[in-house]
């Protein structure tokens, strides 16, 4: 086990590494910089009446004056040394640290979607597989369908737009901290989780069901049954808990639409968390923010897949890691 | 007395149907939601083809005058906040879906075979290499990476056809390598080895008539994901310029100021999008479990 997680935990760095450098690539080898965008904008804007400003001046002061390879080595450095991710090129504040002071709202609303999702898909799931083939599992497939197609950024913007001409109710636009008000704050995060959730729910309760209906034709389920146990104990006992484990890799594989998911959906309801902040730092083109976002975002997906996969041995008797 | 009983012959024929027919056959029968799912595609094909004909207004034509005017004979959905006809805009969307969608969609074939097929097929050290990056590639969120990438190339349809196609591509190369792999442990892939035949020639001969099973199968499933990628991006102001009619576009801009007060503005793209989302995964689903069961679950 040891062993396992250490192989693993080198082969994250191998990721993040080469995930560094695709993003630094991306960014830098597409033509148009930080510096024309700046003067584009700022002629756009009539901000400057005259001669534009010095470009190597400003190329020098972004750090972008440099060979490629060598901007990379600056960059890597400052993270291995003072772990840093850069300045913002707009405000110069570290990037870390906005990311950091947003990243709560993120993690709170993807947190709750998930739980959502599970509570909407688990027992849908598990309804559906053990009456195959009845109405009830009709329903419950169309609605996981449904659930998929159904896009979260229209659902976000009826929500918006529908209980308000109907009964005047408007989602509150400044953040409530949890710890001020917990049930405010609950509360103020409950829709946008559950659209979060949506798309989500509807993967997970086709995959419940799948799973649910080929564990429940092994011979233990039969036993379990001859030997008399009610049906509820045999379907929760020991069909679900076999049953959850490829759903729990699902759910980590989905962290990654969750994730993109989240910048439309705090978008809409104006919650101040990582993807509205990766928005606004591609629309002001800091690409400091917008890297840092990357990597930590990619960093976190990473790591919960390793915890995902380390729970399995402890969910799961017949897996070992050797 | 005779005791031989007739056995009833059963006139057993070779199927003589084509793969094509025996396909729409076995949908048919074994896949009612597909035949759905299919129809709603061949609409939005049809509608995307023909849009020119099918909508009563133009794209761009705007008329002050009906600001906002109801649902009516004259604008059967209404007009929007330039009396742009409602329903004329969502038929020129489905033109945009189906070009985005189709072109995305062939780019994540050629990418995710372009990669996956020389990854299996060579294997070694390159292969490692390569599927290193692909790791690294799929741990990267794909909204943030497609928001990322469009920033930078700016908006456009080519621009984003590509950006959704490659990026979907590389995420899929793992498939075509993993069925290229498969191939490689046939006997008959052996036999040609055995035989002295080239690489150039096994790979042709042998190994890409045996991956286009699984390549329709890419690419009758991730078209759905491409359209949503496209209306989603042209929702956040990333996607298509605003004036090109993209369902996800209709729902952001502009029109938002005004759907406070004509709600029916949100209304109608997206149960465009919602129901060609919806169509396109059922047929795609329904593609997947004739041609290549195994995949299912994959991704």
């Amino acid at each position: 086990m040891q062993r396992y997680v250490i192989r693993r935990l080198l082969l994250i760095v191998l990721t993040l590494f080469l995930v560094s450098v695709i993003v630094f690539l991306m960014i830098r080898l597409i033509p148009g910089d930080i510096v024309d965008s700046m003067i584009a904008e700022m002629m756009r804007g009539g901000q400057i009446l005259g001669e534009p400003p010095d470009r190597e001046r400003l190329e020098r002061a972004f750090g972008i004056d440099v060979p490629i390879h060598v901007q990379y080595g600056r960059w890597l450095r400052d993270l291995m040394l003072h772990g840093s991710l850069g300045n913002s090129l707009l405000s110069g504040a570290p990037a870390l640290e906005l990311i950091g002071s947003r990243i709560g709202v993120t993690f709170e609303l993807g947190l709750l979607a998930i739980l959502i999702s599970m509570l909407i898909s688990l027992p849908i799931g598990v309804f559906s597989a053990m009456r195959q083939d009845t109405f009830g599992d009709y329903l419950g497939r169309s609605l996981a369908i449904i659930f998929i197609a159904v896009p979260s950024f229209w659902i976000g913007t009826l929500i918006m737009i529908y209980p308000s001409i109907w009964w005047g109710w408007t989602p509150p636009l400044e953040v409530i901290p949890f710890t001020e008000d917990p049930i405010g704050n609950l509360k103020m995060f409950l829709i946008p989780a559950f659209i979060l959730g949506m798309a989500m729910a509807g993967t997970t309760m086709r995959m419940t069901r799948t799973m649910m209906l080929e564990v429940l034709r092994q011979d233990y389920i039969r036993t379990a049954y001859s030997k008399g146990l009610r049906e509820n104990l045999v379907v929760v006992r020991h069909a679900l808990r076999n049953a959850l484990m490829p759903v729990v890799t699902v759910i980590g594989a989905e962290l990654v639409l969750l994730a993109g998911g989240s910048i439309i959906i705090e978008q809409i309801f104006a919650l101040p968390g990582t993807g509205k902040l990766m928005l606004e730092a591609l629309h002001q083109r800091d690409y400091t923010i917008v890297s840092g976002i990357n990597m930590v975002v990619a960093t976190v997906v990473v790591m919960s897949n390793l915890l995902i996969d380390i729970s399995y041995a402890y969910l799961d008797p017949r897996v070992r890691y050797g | 007395m005779n005791r031989t009983t007739e056995i009833p012959v059963q006139d057993i024929q070779p199927r003589r149907r084509g793969p094509w027919a025996d396909f729409v056959f076995r949908l048919t029968r074994e896949k009612p939601l597909g035949i759905v799912g299919g129809a709603i595609v061949a609409l939005l094909l049809f509608c995307g083809v023909f849009a020119d004909f099918l909508a009563p207004y133009e794209i761009d034509e705007i008329d002050i005058l009906s600001r906002f005017a109801p649902i009516s004979g004259d604008h059967l959905l209404g007009a929007d906040q330039l009396g742009r006809d409602i329903f004329s805009r969502l038929i020129y969307g489905a033109r945009v879906s189906m070009i985005v969608g189709l072109a995305a969609t062939a780019a994540t074939v050629l990418v995710a075979a372009a990669i996956g097929v020389p990854s299996g097929f060579f294997g070694g050290k390159p292969d490692i290499v390569m599927q290193r990056f692909v790791d690294a590639w799929t741990a990267f969120p794909y909204m943030l990476i497609l928001l990322t990438v469009m920033s930078i190339v700016g908006r456009g349809m080519i621009q984003i056809a590509l950006v959704i196609g490659i990026l979907n591509g590389i995420g899929w190369s793992r498939v075509v390598r993993s069925a290229v792999i498969e191939i490689k442990g046939n006997d008959y892939f052996l036999a040609a080895h055995a035989l002295g035949s080239a690489h150039a020639g096994t790979l042709w001969r042998h190994v890409m008539p045996n991956v286009t099973a699984p390549l329709i199968v890419i690419f009758s499933v991730s078209i759905g994901s491409a359209i949503m990628a496209e209306a989603s991006l042209s929702f956040l102001g990333f996607g298509l310029p605003p004036d090109v009619p993209s369902w996800g576009g209709m729902l952001s801009g502009e029109g938002r100021r005004f759907m406070e007060t004509k709600p029916v503005l949100a209304l109608f793209p997206g149960i465009a999008l919602a129901t060609v989302i919806y169509g396109v995964n059922m047929f795609g689903d329904a593609v997947r479990d004739l041609l290549d069961p195994r995949l299912r679950g994959s991704k």
